[in-house]
């Protein structure tokens, strides 16, 4: 069993639906996230249009924050997600300095790495994660991608842009996109400009560890 | 060049909130800078003691323990960054392998166990109950231990290397700027702990291996400031915090001239007019400068956003 994710941009409206069920679910802290959806604004008024992307770990193939980490904190488990025990992490931020997509974020309350694990305890229940309950368009789409009949596999064979995050990366994403640009899944593609932001005053909880 | 798509499609994040900038900040400055004069000192021993051993007479042990008291800089500024630094034993009780954080860190500590041995068998000497000449076991086990510097200075590079995230450091330049850090610092180091106690010609030699890893180390940062962005639009943006008006852009100057630029000049004046204090100017300046260097290489990465 391989599980997956694809996120069909088409249809996602940016409700960030998902986003809060998964801080509820998770109980992820403020000032982090393990799902996020990202806004970009494209074209100069009026001829402007917003696209959302949902933004959340993609339990790579070949996982570099995996790889990285010094004591296995960071694994894979028999389904294919990418899991972490935050009992074993030592904080030592390696995983944030590996992982292509930053989707990994130091949690201030117990001061370990975390992220989203595909919501592994309710895949375990059988029950679907928490975002993709959600998701009031079903633009989430989640499933065994080693199963030719599952939903997230035929969704695959059907479209023909169906496209990953920094593929040049060799990270091998089980997470996937239809009807993604350049804009959505390219960071660079996109300016941050100060002031441009919905938030622009964004507190972060103090950590530990020295960040300058 | 997908970023120049941006003045056609204006395309703005109006909402996002990307990882907190600088997670490796100058704690792990401290730790690679630290760690370089630590196993450098240890390549110029073993070059002192092929060249000229007369001279390693009074500079074995004080060598050794600077070098020891370096290595515990660099472990414990390793420590103090940790996030959970009373969970560092997992290191060594769930160790993984794949991590160069892991193998480096079993390394470092079976390096820092092995000088400590060096150490003890010179403070004890005459009470040594492992050997009756410590001296020669001192030399034996400088080999060994020299021979586990250079993947104890290497490993660091290999961190970077799997820190898939940041396309400015490669393995191959990384591990030659972690060799030269340390023939830098440690032919630094090695000419001030020296002092007197070595001959103008060996000092000369010193300052040779110094202005040389300065020389070189410069050619491969300026390589990467000018071609590094030939192939990568991620290092393109990454290295524009170092050009034009960049953040980073004075401090990398600085590092430049402090470590590299100046010792070489200095380097080269000494060997001329013989003096001494010039030597002794270039390294304190390599020593310096190496920090200001180092740190701005690991964090500009860090700044760019990656989602
Ligand atoms: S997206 Fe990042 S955190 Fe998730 S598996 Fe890949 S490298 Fe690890
Ligand atoms: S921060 Fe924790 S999970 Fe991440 S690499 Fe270090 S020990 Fe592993």
């Amino acid at each position: 069993m391989q599980l997956g994710f694809l996120v069909d941009l088409h249809l996602c409206m940016g409700c960030k639906g998902c986003e809060i069920a998964c801080k509820v679910e998770n109980e992820v802290p403020l000032s982090t996230w393990r799902l996020r959806v990202k806004y970009v604004d494209v074209g100069a008024f009026p001829e402007t249009k917003r696209t959302f992307t949902p933004l959340r770990c993609n339990h790579c193939e070949n996982a570099p924050c995996e790889r990285i980490c010094p004591v296995s904190a960071l694994h894979y488990i028999d389904n294919g997600i990418v899991n972490i025990d935050s009992e074993r992490c030592i904080g030592c931020a390696g995983c944030v300095m590996a992982c292509p997509y930053g989707a990994i974020y130091i949690d201030p309350e117990t001061q370990t790495a975390d992220k989203c694990t595909y919501c592994a305890h309710r895949v375990a229940s059988s029950m679907m994660p928490a975002c993709v309950v959600a998701c009031p368009v079903e633009a989430n789409i989640f499933g065994d991608l080693e199963d030719p009949t599952s939903n997230i596999s035929m969704y695959i064979q059907d479209h023909r842009d169906v496209q990953v995050r920094k593929p040049e990366k060799g990270t091998n994403p089980h997470h996937f996109y239809v009807g993604a640009s350049q804009v959505n899944l390219n960071p660079l593609a996109s300016e941050r400009v100060e002031g441009f932001s919905l938030f622009n005053k964004i507190t972060h909880l103090p950590l530990g560890g020295h960040h300058e | 060049m997908i970023h120049e798509s941006i003045a056609a499609t204006q395309a703005v994040v109006t909402l996002d909130v990307p990882l907190p900038d600088i997670f490796w900040g100058w704690f792990v400055t401290m730790n690679m800078w630290a760690k370089s004069i630590g196993t450098g000192l240890v390549f110029m021993l073993f070059l002192l003691m092929k060249k000229n051993p007369d001279e390693m007479k009074g500079l074995r042990t004080p060598t050794l323990i600077v070098s020891f008291i370096m290595m515990n800089v660099f472990l414990l500024f390793t420590l103090a960054d940790l996030h959970q630094p009373f969970r560092m034993w997992h290191i060594f009780f769930y160790p993984h392998w794949t991590s160069a954080i892991t193998v480096g860190a079993w390394m470092a500590t079976v390096f820092v166990g092995l000088e400590s041995l060096m150490i003890v068998v010179m403070l004890r000497k005459d009470k040594c109950l492992l050997t009756k000449n410590s001296t020669g076991f001192f030399d034996k086990l400088l080999f060994w231990v020299t021979l586990l510097a250079i993947p104890v200075t290497l490993y660091t590079a290999g961190i970077m290397a799997e820190a898939t995230a940041r396309e400015l450091w490669q393995m191959s330049t990384e591990s030659v700027q972690m060799i030269l850090a340390a023939t830098l610092s440690g032919s630094a180091a090695m000419i001030l702990l020296g002092g007197s106690k070595l001959s103008d010609k060996t000092r000369q030699f010193f300052g040779a291996i110094l202005g040389l890893s300065a020389l070189m180390a410069f050619i491969i940062y300026m390589s990467e400031y000018i071609f590094g962005g030939m192939k990568s639009e991620e290092v393109i943006a990454i290295l524009s915090n170092i050009k034009g008006d960049g953040d980073y852009a004075t401090m990398f100057w600085i590092g430049q001239w402090v470590a590299y630029i100046l010792p070489m000049l200095l380097v080269a004046l000494a060997r001329v007019s013989n003096s001494s204090n010039l030597l002794n100017l270039a390294s304190m300046l390599a020593i310096v400068g190496l920090w200001v260097i180092k740190h701005v290489w690991l964090v500009i990465p860090q700044l760019l956003s990656l989602s």
